[in-house]
Formats: structure tokens, sequence, C-alpha cells
């Protein structure tokens, strides 16, 4: 992989990552760089290792082997909480939002804005850097002070990848965002990524979906049996041969 | 625009602005009821002192009420609750009796509550019991204590501080315990609306795992509501005390349904996630009102809990039955 010499940091560098469960091998020496505003998509067909790697990057597993770098700090994860206060993200697909509270409540939950002199909630601020966010994104929700369970399955996971994007530093990491959604709200949630370009994380998004990949992604990597078969800019491979790639079967 | 559509929704200027009538139901009851025994009873209810007396009644479940909100809210429960009052009780009257310091007392009530609470928390997070099991277990098991504790007998409470604060006592003319009532809802407010800790039950009891995978550490909320809950069966263990001037294994013994009562038809969810302290408190005037009009009204004990338990009956299911089509 031609990574140049330049001298701009990678929001995530992952280095010669290996997992073993007992004697199984789930992923062997898998390298990737993602620069900040960049969206990658890892593919590859079931049992091949994305949901290990994603965990991972995630914290919620230790690698076996080799090293993960946030914006060029050489890092390691305890746990996924501890991942997130290093600057990942993660969207979960079966969204890990609470519906009985309002949107802006669930962009700020567990990182509440307090106010002076009480250390009170701050409702109102939080209301308002919610819309701002909701906005600049462009998810089209009725307000941020409505209650979650006042949104559509594509309006909610708009607010989950608002959500990531809004507290991710170095990475916000995407396991089937749009699994659960039907064919509109699946467009809009692909325009909600792509806008995550303008604000500066790597993005690193696991898809089943090659026409969402294609869609969406600037690179695509290639995991088959826990081994990465290819990392290619998006318009250097078509369709078939990605689908060669994850299946092994030369077309 | 006003439609009120079959599942008693009522949706006024479109579906972000809906409002459900079923919310209120304590306090169109609490209205209805009121008007009720003012019909029937004339002056004999309607009077300055019925307010205070329904409120001073009722301040032992206010204050567990509190409680119980955070345990709702949190989608467990705390059946251990009257039983600690009488633990709690017998052990600052023992107390007092030993050392004649009314703080100790008081610290040894609140304290013997915190402890039966932080026991269930740590056997519902870890051992990761459901809650109604284990507080089932040390319902019984307090319950037991506190008739072992004495003997089965009752101990008086004379020491004057402590009576002042936990039953006689009055500030600018108002009951001590209209005060104890007040300040203990508003601290209850206050840290459910206005504080992280109060967000992070809510969150726990909506849906644990988003919560969790948001950095919420679940089990640390979970112990301290379940202390919180103790803690406000010690307390009203104290106010009984207080206002009786004794502790005996008896107290409490009955107060379960009605604090449970209050809180489920004050618009608290029992499935966690939904929450309101001043609906709690409206239905613990509720429940003093009822109990206070039957016995104006001349009925015997037997029939003030017949009477008492079909009107818990309608109004739970009115309010439950919310939860369902929302
Ligand atoms: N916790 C685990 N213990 C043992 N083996 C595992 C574990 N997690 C995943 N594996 C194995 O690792 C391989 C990759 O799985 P996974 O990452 O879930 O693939 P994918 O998400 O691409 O479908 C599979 O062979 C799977 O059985
Ligand atoms: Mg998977």
């Amino acid at each position: 992989m031609s990574t140049s010499t330049s001298t701009d940091t990678f929001a995530l560098q992952l280095d010669g990552i290996t997992k073993h469960f007992g004697g199984i091998v789930a992923i062997k020496h898998f390298d990737l760089q993602i620069k900040p505003g960049e969206i990658v998509a890892l593919v590859g067909d079931n049992g091949a290792g994305k949901s290990t790697l994603v965990k991972i990057i995630s914290g919620m597993y230790q690698p076996t082997a080799g090293e993960i770098r946030l914006n060029g700090a050489p890092t390691n994860f305890r746990d996924p909480s501890d991942a997130r206060t290093k600057g990942v993200e993660v969207v979960y697909q079966d969204l890990a939002l609470v519906d009985l509270q309002p949107v802006y409540m669930n962009m700020f939950l567990g990182r509440e804005l307090r106010k002076k002199p009480f250390g009170t909630l701050d409702r109102r601020e939080m209301a308002a850097q919610t819309q701002a966010l909701v906005d600049e994104l462009d998810v089209r929700i009725p307000s941020a002070k409505a209650p979650l369970s006042d949104l559509s399955g594509g309006q909610r996971q708009g607010i989950a990848i608002a959500r990531a994007t809004n507290w991710a530093s170095s990475l916000v990491l995407m396991d089937e965002p749009t699994a659960a959604l039907g064919v509109a709200e699946t467009a809009r949630v692909e325009q909600i990524i792509m806008r995550l370009r303008e604000r500066g994380a790597g993005v690193l998004i696991v898809s089943h979906n090659m026409e969402q990949v294609f869609r969406v992604a600037d690179r695509v990597t290639v995991l088959r049996r826990g081994t990465q078969v290819a990392t290619k800019r998006i318009d250097e491979v078509t369709h078939n041969e990605l689908i060669a790639m994850i299946t092994g079967l030369t077309s | 625009m006003t439609v009120t559509q079959a599942d008693g929704t009522l949706t006024v200027g479109g579906r972000f602005r809906r409002v459900n009538w079923r919310q209120y139901v304590v306090y169109i009851g609490f209205v209805v009821v009121f008007i009720y025994f003012a019909a029937t009873q004339g002056a004999n209810f309607v009077n300055p002192t019925t307010l205070v007396t329904i409120i001073t009644q009722a301040t032992p479940i206010t204050v567990m009420a509190v409680g119980t909100v955070f345990m709702l809210s949190l989608g467990e429960i705390d059946l251990s609750i009257g039983s600690t009052v009488a633990l709690s009780a017998l052990v600052a009257a023992v107390s007092l009796q030993a050392t004649g310091q009314w703080w100790l007392a008081a610290l040894a009530g609140l304290a013997i509550g915190a402890v039966v609470g932080l026991v269930n928390g740590l056997f519902v997070t870890l051992v990761r019991l459901p809650s109604f099991l284990v507080t089932l277990a040390t319902m019984g098991l307090v319950a037991g204590l506190a008739q072992q504790l004495t003997n089965l007998q009752s101990v008086p409470v004379t020491e004057p501080v402590f009576s002042w604060i936990f039953g006689a006592g009055d500030i600018a003319g108002m009951p001590i315990l209209v005060v104890w009532s007040i300040v203990v809802v508003a601290l209850g407010w206050h840290v459910l609306r206005q504080r992280r800790f109060g967000a992070h039950v809510l969150a726990v009891g909506n849906r644990a795992a988003a919560a969790s995978v948001s950095g919420i550490r679940v089990n640390r909320v979970k112990l301290i509501v379940f202390a919180l809950s103790g803690v406000t069966a010690g307390l009203a263990g104290l106010l009984y005390s207080g206002r009786l001037a004794g502790a005996t294994y008896t107290l409490g013994g009955s107060d379960l349904m009605s604090v449970l009562a209050a809180v489920i038809v004050g618009g608290t969810a029992l499935t966690g996630g939904k929450a309101s302290m001043i609906g709690a408190l409206v239905g613990s005037l509720f429940m003093s009102m009822i109990n206070y009009g039957l016995l104006l009204g001349g009925l015997t004990v037997a029939q003030q809990m017949i009477v008492r338990g079909v009107i818990i009956l309608i109004a739970v299911s009115l309010s439950l039955r919310a939860k369902k089509s929302s």
C-alpha cells in the first residue's frame, strides 16, 4: 500500500493486527490507515472477521498482536468506554439509544452538559447544540426536543451517527448501519454518512451492500477468512472484482 | 385541531404534540375524590385542618414514594421498604434509649436502611437476581430482624429533640412533617430532573445496554438507587417513631401497597424509564385523602380496606393502560 512520505497523521492506523480465539485465527496481520475525513469500507463474507476487527478497534477485544495508533499515537483500549474517551465512537446496528428521552438527551447520553453554579443539567444548551449538529448533517427531525420514540428508524440511525460524529475525535466505526432500514431511509442515512467527510474524523463502515460501498466509500478493504485480501481506492475496482475478492472465486 | 383517538390519546395540532389524558389520572382522581368527600361530608371534610392532616398522615408514604420513583424508573422494584420502616424505627428507638443522643439514633435508623438497600442492590447487581425476588426475601428477613430486635416489644420515644424533628415540631407555623414532605419531594425532583444522576437512572431503566455503551456505569447507578430506597424507608421509620412517640415491629407493615399505588397512579412506569415525582406526591396525598375521608365517613377498618383496594385497582388500571398505547 502506498502511504507516501506525507507528514499528515492518520486518524487510525492498524499495524499487523492479529486475533486468535484459542486455536482459531480470526484476524491475520491486518494493516489499515484511515485519513481524517476519509470513509473506508470493510467488506467480507460471513465469518471473515469483520465484527472481530470492529470489536478490537472499539475496545471490546484485545488484539493478540499488532498495534493501534490514533492520530499518530500508539494506544490500546482497556474496554469500550476507554476507546470512547480516546476518540473512537461506534454506531451500533441495534441503535444504542433510549427512546423515552428527547433527542438531545440521547445526543449527550453519559456526557450531559451542566451549568453553573449548581451543576444542574443544561437542557437548553444541549438542545441548541443538538439542533445545530442535526441541521449541519441534514438529519431531518421535527425537533431536538422531540422524544426519540417520535422518530422513524432512519431518523434514529441519523441521530446515532450524529452522536458518534459529535464525540469522535479520531474515528467513527459503523457495523452495518443501514441493515435494519428500508430503501428510502438507507438513502437518507448514506447522505448523512457522506457529510461526515467534512467533519474530519475517519470513518470505517462494515457493509454487506456493495452498491452502498460504491456510493459512500473512498476506499475499500477486503477480508477473507481472516486474511486481508486487498485495499483499493473505490475507483480502482469494479463491482465484479470486489465480489471476486470477497468470495475468492475468479470471475 | 383536537382529535381523541380510540386509545384515549388526545392529538392536538399534529402528531408531535400528543396529550395523553391518562397521564393525569392522579390529578383528576384527586379532584374527583375531593369533591365526593366534600359533597358527602360537608364542613367535616372541608376545613383548614383537613389538608394539613392529609399531608402529615401521608409523610412517610410520600418519603418512600420518592425512593420508589427512582426504583421503578430503573425498572426495578423494592418490596422490602415496609419491613425496613419497622427495623429502622426500632433501631433508632433502641439507640435513643441507649445513648440519649437524637442524632446518633437518627443516623442509626438511616444507616440500617442504607444497609438493607445496599444488600438488596448487591444481590441484584453482582448475583444478578431479579429485584422482586431479592427484595421479597429481604422483606421477610428484615421483618424477622425487627421482631427479634426487641422481642416484639414496643420502644417508647421520648427524647424531645428527636420528637420535634421527626414528629411534633413546626417551622414558622408549618408542621415539620409538611416540611419533610416538601423537602424530600423537592430533593427527589431535583435529582431526577436536574442532575446527571437522574438522567442516568432513566436511561438505565429505559435501556440498560444503551446506557452501558454510552459510558454509564449501570451497576453503580443501581446500587445507589437501592441504597436510596433503603434510606427513604429508614427516614419513614424515623418519621413514624417521632410522630407516634414510639416504635414497634408492625410499623410500615401495610405501606408497601400504598407506596406502589401512589407512585404508579402518579404516572411512573413499572417498566422503567418514565417517572413523575410530582405525580407520586399527588398520588401519596390521594391515598391519604381516601384514608382520611373513609375514616371520617365512619367506615370500619375492614370496609376501609375494601373501598381503598377498589379505588387503587381502578386508578392503577386507568394509569397503566396508557403505557401500552404509547
Ligand atoms: N468470541 C469468539 N470466540 C471464538 N471464535 C470467534 C469469536 N468471535 C468470532 N469468532 C470466530 O472468528 C471468525 C470471524 O468472525 P466474525 O468476526 O464474527 O466474522 P464476520 O463479522 O465477518 O461475519 C469466525 O470464524 C468466528 O467463528
Ligand atoms: Mg459480523
